[in-house]
C-alpha cells in the first residue's frame, strides 16, 4: 500500500531533528507539525514569526495573528515576531535548517517547479523562491505521479522553475528518494510497494 | 513638528498625485493600512503603482482601488485571493511585476537604507532572473535586484506616540516596517495614539524618524481564513 497524506507527513517529520528551526509549506507539509512528537522543533512562518502554535479555539481568533497561508493561528511561550525583511534575512542567510514543501515537478538535478502553470491563473511565488534558495535543506513532499498517472519526478522540469538544483530529498506516496550525482537514489520504499513500481513511476534517472 | 492628523484624508492632504508610486504594508489582510487606502479611493488618484505583497480581496484592502480602476501596476509576490485583479490582469488593464516575497521585502529595506541595488541567490535560474545582472561570489551565482524608492509609504501600526514612534502587534508587523522606510514620506494609521513617554524606548519597532504623519482610527481588521480547533481537542 502506498503511503497516504498522513503517513507521508509522518515520514517527513522523521527528517526533522531536535533543535531545528523549520519552515513548513501549505498542504501535506502543514500536517508534518502533527508528527514531530517530543522533538524540540521551532516552526517559522515567513510573514514574521518563529514559534508558530496550533489553530486557536473558536472565539479566540486574532486578526493580527496569522500564518503564511493567512490562517488564524496561536503563539507559544517561545514565540518571537519580526518584520518581513528580517524574516527573509534569516531564510536567505541560511539560519532556517529545513523547508518542507509541496511540488508540481522535481527533476533529477534537483530543480523544483511549484509556483506556476503557464496558461492557468498565476497567483505568484510568495516566499517559495526565497525559501528554496536559502534554507539548509529542501524536502519535497508530493504524490509520485499526477492525476493523469504521469511521473512528477522528471529528467527535466517542464514548468517554470521555483529554484535550480535546490531539492535534497523527495518524499512521495511510494517512498523516499535523494537527489544525488547522476540522478535520484531510492533510500526507502513504502511498505507493500516494490522497487520496480517506484522505478516504473519515476521518469528521472534512478541511480543505484 | 505636529505629526498627528484628524482623519485619513487630512493625513494624505497634499501628498497624492496621479501616476505616483506607493509602498504599502500588510500581509494578506493582516496589518494593512485600510483607512488610508479608503481615503486614496475617495481622493480618486489615478494610475497608481503599488509595491505591496498582496492586492487585498475584491472589497477590502487594495482591492477597493482595483474596483475603481485607480491602479496601473502592482509589484507583489502573491495575488491569488482577488478575482477582480485577475480579470483586469488577463484583460491587460493592469500591469503586474512578480517579486519573490523576500526580494520584495529586501528591495523596500534597501531603498529605505539608501542602497540602490543588492545581490541575492533568490530566483537564480528562474524567470525572475531574466534580464538581470548575474555575478558570482565565492563560486555561487547571484542576481542583482534594485532598491525601492517610493513617493509615499502607507502603513498600519498598533500604537504610536505623538513623535511617530511605532509599535506593531504580532504578525501585523510584516511588511509595514520595510515599507515605511522606503517612502519619501510615510503616513501611518494606528489603533491608538499614546502620550509621549508611555512607550518603552527599548521596545519601539520603528523609530519616529521614519514616520511623518499619524492618524488614529477604528479598524475593521478583517480575517481572511478563520481556522480554529474544537475545544474538546484540548
Amino acid at each position: 500500500m502506498p503511503w497516504d497524506r498522513n503517513q507521508m507527513a509522518a515520514r517527513a517529520a522523521q527528517e526533522l531533528e531536535d533543535g531545528m528551526y523549520v519552515n513548513l509549506g501549505i498542504g501535506i507539509p502543514t500536517l508534518v507539525a502533527n508528527y514531530v512528537g517530543d522533538k524540540d522543533i521551532t516552526l517559522q512562518s515567513e510573514n514574521g514569526m518563529l514559534g508558530m502554535g496550533p489553530f486557536p479555539f473558536e472565539g479566540e481568533e486574532d486578526a493580527d495573528l496569522i500564518n503564511a497561508g493567512k490562517q488564524t493561528i496561536t503563539e507559544l511561550s517561545r514565540t518571537s515576531y519580526f518584520d518581513s525583511a528580517t524574516s527573509f534575512a534569516m531564510i536567505r542567510g541560511g539560519k532556517i535548517a529545513a523547508a518542507v514543501l509541496g511540488a508540481m515537478e522535481v527533476d533529477e538535478e534537483g530543480d523544483l517547479a511549484n509556483w506556476m502553470i503557464p496558461g492557468v491563473l498565476v497567483k505568484g511565488m510568495g516566499g517559495a523562491m526565497d525559501l528554496v534558495a536559502g534554507v539548509g535543506r529542501v524536502i519535497v513532499v508530493m504524490d509520485h505521479t499526477n492525476k493523469h498517472g504521469k511521473s512528477k519526478l522528471l529528467k527535466k522540469c517542464t514548468l517554470p522553475l521555483t529554484g535550480k538544483r535546490v531539492v535534497n530529498r523527495i518524499i512521495t506516496n511510494l517512498g523516499v528518494l535523494d537527489v544525488v550525482e547522476g540522478g535520484l537514489k531510492i533510500v526507502e520504499i513504502a511498505e507493500g510497494v516494490t522497487e520496480d513500481e517506484i522505478r516504473a513511476a519515476t521518469e528521472a534517472n534512478v541511480v543505484n | 513638528m505636529k505629526k498627528i492628523y484628524g482623519n485619513a484624508a487630512e493625513a494624505l492632504d497634499g501628498l497624492l498625485h496621479d501616476g505616483m508610486f506607493i509602498a504599502a504594508g500588510g500581509f494578506g489582510l493582516c496589518g494593512i493600512p485600510e483607512l488610508l487606502l479608503e481615503a486614496i479611493k475617495d481622493a480618486g488618484t489615478q494610475d497608481l503603482t503599488f509595491a505591496s505583497n498582496n492586492a487585498g480581496v475584491d472589497d477590502f484592502g487594495i482591492g477597493i482601488l482595483l474596483q475603481t480602476k485607480q491602479v496601473k501596476k502592482m509589484i507583489s509576490s502573491y495575488v491569488g485571493e482577488n478575482a477582480e485583479f485577475m480579470r483586469q490582469y488577463l484583460a491587460e488593464e493592469l500591469e503586474l511585476e512578480f517579486n519573490p516575497q523576500g526580494t520584495l521585502a529586501e528591495r523596500m529595506r534597501a531603498g529605505g537604507a539608501g542602497i540602490p541595488g543588492f545581490y541575492t541567490k533568490t530566483g537564480v535560474g528562474t524567470v525572475i532572473a531574466d534580464g538581470k545582472e548575474h555575478k558570482d561570489f565565492n563560486g555561487e551565482t547571484y542576481i542583482m535586484e534594485e532598491g525601492i524608492f517610493a513617493d509615499l509609504a502607507i502603513v498600519k501600526a498598533w500604537k504610536a506616540d505623538d513623535t511617530g514612534n511605532l509599535v506593531f502587534r504580532k504578525t501585523a508587523r510584516n511588511f509595514n516596517v520595510p515599507a515605511a522606510t522606503c517612502g519619501k514620506i510615510c503616513v501611518a494609521e494606528v489603533e491608538e495614539i499614546v502620550p509621549r513617554g508611555s512607550l518603552d524606548p527599548d521596545s519601539i519597532h520603528l523609530p519616529g524618524i521614519y514616520v511623518n504623519r499619524i492618524v488614529q482610527g477604528s479598524h475593521e481588521k478583517r480575517i481572511e481564513q478563520r481556522t480554529t480547533r474544537k475545544t474538546e481537542e484540548a
